[in-house]
């Protein structure tokens, strides 16, 4: 028996375990709280306030969480195509170039909605491109994806600082970032849905990529669960060997997994900077191809997870902010042990309560666990 | 003269920073010889720079600096054995969790404690290690070559530079002349021959990981309480990441590991002393180039273009009994 | 009667949901070969695992040497004396062999002395039981059986009276496999005690003083070997008489479908694993090719699939050409009616992650009724696995369980009922019975003669010998990498062992 464990109900499965792995992660989040001399309590009541306890707050949530869908959706197609994809902050970053660059070609010409579109067609392709790199290492001369996207975001980094105080930069400027863009690279702000429902939302950067990101989140399910090529990356993430068998080329599915996922990271890069910022500044990614990781691994790679869990992500980056204001004990990077607590439980321990819950399914209904193996007519 | 002193002086400083890089390098190398890729010693590294700096400011001596950041990264080296040892986890995941935990907790831990924006109190006298001038030292400074090789060059370390040098021919007896070597380098390529012949696969690799915690331990300390005089945020600044590049560039090799830590750090070194100035032919080199060049001669590599780089045969794979 | 050198008294142990053993109960006399023969799956392995201490039994005693022993870990039998050389090696691949043999018994924390010591044994067990072999070699670059030496030397070295092998022939030649029971009749000689795990009936013959036979986890009878028959043995192993004959009438062949000519195939080491190999497939007719595991028959199997690149020659698929050196397609092939049922159907004829509907397409994904435009057409993909289901008795009935969670056989029908119910022109089957229950060998074999008798090429590649007898209408053996022989279905077993030895071979060269 290849799966030493027994099987457990679907929503256990995808519902109960998750939730578990994130509790116990927030519960040694709260000890770090204590560390620090506050009341974890009262800091879960500030974050959740601070995440809806306006229209404002509400929308920067949805912002943050954006950024978080699409980089996760781009960890996530990465996994099923048997890669992880440790690059998306690196993608994103770089993709920022392509918006930047139609942004800076089109905003006086353009309106947004004919900007817009070019511009997600060039943040995807410059994050695929950047992908590529790495993909076709990997594919053609076997070098560890895991170590050349990591590689591939430093670099990224130094490209984008050379970019960013030299090329870019306008003449006479002293910081390092482009010019602002005019109005015709600038998206529409979605807060008018949150006021139209009573709400005061002020100058929150919730904007339409939100809603481009959930079409991603849609197009990423259609694309895995019911396409040929989705059948084809699945086969080859489950098992190469089969997928050479049925004739699936090793080759195009790297390279296309890892393009449909540099292209999803990049188009993170709409999101802060035609949807909030209007420039292109340092390191504007902050740390959101990153948090894909934590966003794909509590969604279990599947896009009805990945949305919850990114929310939750910009609940925690929202929130996390009014917590600071709060607490001055703790700053934002409290949500950065947050997201290595959510990676570590719900990604390289997620297995261990497992043993746990199935015991207490045993015991609660032996039904549901005591099916045997199937065995065949012999047996 | 001025050229041998301009020289001098950067292969003083590629020295000084090829030391972190070097420790975290031979810390890697212990952890995957035997199996478990770690690409969590940027994380441990942090940690113990800011665990050695917070007790060396209380404490007031370096030497409990020392001990705080080894523990601390031992504690986050065994978070790392527990998720892929114990619980056969990702190995991947786990370390980049570590890496996050770390980046996080020392910035707010270390502003809920001193209140100072993320960085510990300046550290000076015997709460600090402090260079050593080797005897005879100052004697020798006159004589030719030889006196400015060994009193500018050779001493006036602290003592971590000299641990961390003594620990690649340490590293190397130990992995080759060793039974602890040799069963180190077994688990790392075939795990069930070592479960089989009677040793348990799971105590070696965790003391395989214990030691990369010690290594990285003291190569925070050396960041924080050695070269530096203090903990500032993310102050390991992706250098875990080169001395994991460097170990790929060494091929998991202790000697080759201490050529590549030096050549990384002879780059860094190099482009900022070398900033801005323009060379011949090739005119300026932008200084991110420079940064960039260890994560791209390491891909080259990795491509295999010059000569290939073949990992442990297990590592990454958690160990499970065939049935 | 001569002292036990090991009881097991009542061994129960569970995999999960699977009983393994169940109540095992078995004495060893020291100073014989005790064989342990079953089936693949009769649990074996498993039994002589929980010896050896690599895994602990849910219940029941160990006794060696008339002592109860707690046997927790491989250290405690090797602490008792007892040795074991596994099938699949327990080697460190790029150590030498005197480091493969001092790892775990070095002695000393340094390995100097360890080492200067271990060569004197290592020359004192040349000696003893003429167990040559270089200390120094890097064992990669060691034939098969002289990695298997070094297993022996192993368990030697540590001081081991009991020597468990299992299934030590199984990647042997002929030739080699004489030689390692001179070598056990040699240390049985000396006074060590042998037990042989295997699921051959000649070896146990040729070799043992006692058997014990294990059917489904239970130890079903032990005899003396010279008081029993292969016949006796067999009835034991399966339950019932072993129908060795597939009840086929005689081959039709027609125009030739699969035409191989002159194909030379390297490993990913550079090894030459098929060397020039010629030979035809008839419509209507099946070809078996015998042979040792490892001499080539998996990578003919796989090149003529297209799933591994051929260095020189050609292949006809149908009177066409199929581009075996360059790039080949396996899914192309498929298209032009050559189906696979692969010899490993965990890793490649089967993704066990997925739900059986999804396998029943696996290849053939791309074909228009399973599609609609991009998209997988899922009605029509799970309405055609259920079709199948019903056709081949898959159990259980559900198209929408994990693969994982199907036994051994009914994994093989889902491989076969996808391959064989596209109406292919030529069928190549790789091991189709390993690891199947008794009971789907029948129906899988029945199939395959159906298949031969609907007028499809089927070239069948099988290490079981008997398998192929009873299959085969030409039967071509391959000994290292080439085919050495063509026989008719009425070969004895020994016209073809002598074969797949690569005797006539040698002789001719002479």
């Amino acid at each position: 028996m290849s799966a030493p464990f027994a099987r457990l109900p679907r929503w256990a499965d995808y519902g109960l375990i998750p939730v578990i792995n994130l509790i116990v992660a927030f519960l040694v989040a709260g000890i770090v709280v204590l560390l620090v001399g506050e009341n974890p309590i009262d800091a879960a009541g500030i974050l959740v306030k601070g995440a809806f306890g306006s229209g404002q707050n509400i929308a920067y949530t949805l912002y943050y969480a954006t950024s978080f869908i699409f980089t996760g959706l781009a960890v996530a197609v990465a996994f099923h195509c048997g890669l992880f994809n440790i690059g998306g902050e690196g993608q994103a970053y770089i993709a920022g170039l392509g918006v930047a660059v139609v942004c800076l070609t089109f905003d006086g010409v353009l309106p947004w909605w004919l900007t817009f579109p070019l511009a997600i067609a060039a943040a995807a392709a410059v994050g695929a491109a950047w992908a590529f790199i790495p993909a076709y290492l990997q594919a053609r001369r076997g070098s560890h994806i895991v170590i050349t996207t990591i590689m591939f975001n430093f670099i990224a980094a130094s490209a984008m600082v050379y970019l960013l105080v030299g090329p870019l930069k306008p003449a006479g400027s002293m910081a390092p970032q482009t010019r602002d863009f005019l109005a015709g690279a600038q998206l529409p702000k979605l807060g008018w849905v949150l006021e139209a429902m009573g709400m005061s939302v002020r100058s929150a950067p919730l904007n339409i990529s939100f809603l481009l990101a959930l079409l991603m989140a849609w197009a990423v399910w259609l694309l895995i669960w019911r396409t040929k090529l989705g059948y084809e990356m699945r086969t080859f993430g489950f098992s190469p060997k089969a997928a050479r068998y049925a004739g699936i080329s090793d080759v195009r599915m790297i390279i296309i997994g890892m393009l449909i996922s540099g292209g999803l990271a990049g188009m993170m890069a709409l999101n802060p900077i035609m949807g909030d910022q209007h420039h292109m500044t340092l390191d504007f990614v902050a740390g959101a191809g990153f948090v894909g990781i934590a966003v794909a691994l509590m969604g279990r790679s599947h896009p009805a997870g990945i949305v919850p869990a990114a929310v939750l992500f910009g609940v925690l980056y929202q929130g996390g902010a009014e917590l600071a204001f709060e607490m001055p004990n703790i700053s934002r990077d409290m949500i950065v042990i947050i997201q290595g607590l959510v990676i570590l439980f719900a990604g390289a321990l997620e297995h261990m309560f497992r043993p746990y819950v199935q015991t207490v399914f045993a015991s609660l209904s032996p039904r549901t666990m005591g099916v045997p193996a199937p065995k065949g007519e012999g047996a | 003269m001025a050229f041998v002193d301009a020289l001098a002086q950067l292969i003083d400083a590629t020295i000084r920073v090829s030391v972190p890089l070097l420790l975290a390098c031979l810390a890697g190398l212990y952890s995957e010889r035997s199996g478990i890729f770690d690409i969590g010693l940027e994380g441990k590294m942090l940690a113990g720079a800011f665990a050695g700096a917070s007790a060396a400011a209380v404490s007031g001596s370096a030497w409990v600096g020392l001990g705080m950041a080894i523990l601390i990264a031992v504690c986050l080296a065994l978070v790392h054995g527990f998720a892929s040892i114990t619980h056969r986890g990702n190995q991947i995941v786990s370390g980049v969790a570590i890496n996050f935990i770390a980046a996080g907790s020392t910035i707010i831990l270390g502003q809920a404690w001193f209140s100072q924006g993320g960085r510990t109190p300046p550290l000076s006298g015997p709460a600090r290690f402090e260079a050593i001038t080797l005897p005879g030292a100052d004697a020798l400074r006159d004589v030719p070559v030889i006196g400015l090789i060994y009193s500018e060059l050779i001493s006036g370390h602290s003592i971590l530079v000299y641990v961390a040098f003594l620990m690649v021919p340490l590293t190397w007896w130990v992995l080759f002349r060793t039974r602890f070597g040799l069963r180190l380098r077994a688990v790392g390529e075939n795990p069930a021959a070592v479960d089989t012949a009677g040793i348990s696969v799971t105590w070696l690799r965790y003391r395989a990981v214990i030691l990369t915690g010690v290594l990285t331990g003291v190569a925070g300390a050396y960041l924080s309480i050695a070269q530096n005089a203090g903990f500032v945020k993310d102050m390991t600044a992706g250098k875990g990441f080169i001395a994991l590049a460097a170990l790929i560039f060494a091929k998991w090799k202790p000697v080759p590991a201490m050529f590549a830590c030096l050549l990384f750090g002879f780059l860094d070194a190099a482009s900022i002393r070398f900033q801005g100035m323009a060379w011949p032919v090739i005119g300026k080199v932008p200084v991110q180039l420079v940064n960039a060049l260890p994560f791209i001669l390491t891909i080259i590599l990795l491509a295999g273009f010059i000569g290939k780089a073949i990992p442990p045969r297990a590592g990454g794979v958690p160990y499970v009994k065939e049935r | 009667m001569a002292e036990a050198a090991i009881q097991l008294i009542g061994i129960n142990k569970s995999f999960g949901p699977v009983r393994a053993n169940r109540d095992i109960n078995l004495e060893v006399e020291r100073g014989t070969i005790h064989g342990i023969i079953g089936e693949n799956g009769a649990g074996k392995s498993t039994l002589m695992s929980i010896l050896y201490g690599f895994y602990q039994a849910d219940s029941g005693e160990v006794r060696v040497g008339g002592k109860p022993i707690a046997i927790n870990t491989p250290n405690d039998a090797i602490a008792v004396g007892i040795g074991m050389v596994h099938q699949h090696f327990m080697l460190v691949e790029n150590f030498t062999v005197i480091e493969n043999v001092i790892l775990g018994a070095e002695g000393e924390a340094l390995l100097k002395s360890s080492i200067s010591k271990a060569r004197s044994e290592l020359q004192r067990l040349e000696r003893e039981y003429g167990l040559e072999v270089d200390p120094d070699a890097v064992i990669e670059e060691l034939p098969v059986g002289l990695q298997q030496r070094v297993e022996i030397l192993k368990a030697l070295y540590r001081g081991a009276d009991i020597l468990i092998l299992d299934e030590p022939t199984g990647v042997l030649t002929p030739a080699e496999a004489d030689h390692l029971f001179r070598i056990l009749k040699m240390l049985k000689d000396q006074g060590k005690t042998v037990v042989l795990i295997t699921h051959k009936l000649r070896e146990i013959m040729a070799i043992t003083d006692t058997v014990s036979v294990m059917r489904q986890g239970t130890m079903v009878a032990t005899r003396k070997t010279s008081e029993t028959t292969v016949e006796e043995l067999a009835e034991l192993m399966v339950g019932r008489r072993v129908l060795l004959r597939v009840e086929k009438g005689e081959p039709r062949p027609a125009d030739v479908k699969l035409s191989v000519s002159n194909l030379t195939v390297r490993d990913s080491r550079g090894v030459v694993m098929v060397d020039d190999v010629s030979l035809d497939v008839h419509a209507g007719e099946i070809v078996g090719i015998a042979g040792v595991a490892g001499n080539g028959q998996s990578e003919l199997l796989e090149a003529i699939a297209g799933t591994r690149n051929a260095e020189a020659g050609t292949v006809m698929l149908d009177g066409r050409p199929v581009d075996v050196t360059g790039h080949v397609d396996p899914g192309e092939l498929r298209d032009r009616g050559l189906a696979h049922v692969p010899e490993d159907r965990h890793h490649v004829g089967l993704v066990l992650a997925f739900e059986e509907a999804e396998n029943s397409i696996l290849g053939y994904h791309d074909k228009p009724q399973y599609l609609r435009g991009p998209f997988l057409n899922i009605e029509a993909i799970h309405a055609d696995a259920r079709d199948k289901i019903a056709k081949y008795d898959i159990r259980p009935a559900s198209d929408r369980l994990k693969t994982a969670n199907f036994s051994g056989g009914n994994q093989q029908k889902i491989v076969l009922a996808r391959e064989m119910e596209q109406d292919p022109t030529v069928l190549l089957v790789g091991q189709p019975t390993r690891g199947v229950d008794v009971g789907a060998i029948e129906f899988i074999h029945k199939r395959l003669i159906a298949m031969r008798d609907a007028g499809k090429a089927v070239l069948l590649v099988s290490v079981e010998l008997d398998e192929i007898r009873s299959l085969s209408d030409r039967i071509l053996v391959m000994f290292a990498g080439r085919i050495v022989g063509e026989r008719g279905p009425d070969a004895s077993e020994g016209e073809l062992g002598l074969l797949m030895a690569g005797v006539e071979q040698r002789e001719a060269a002479e």
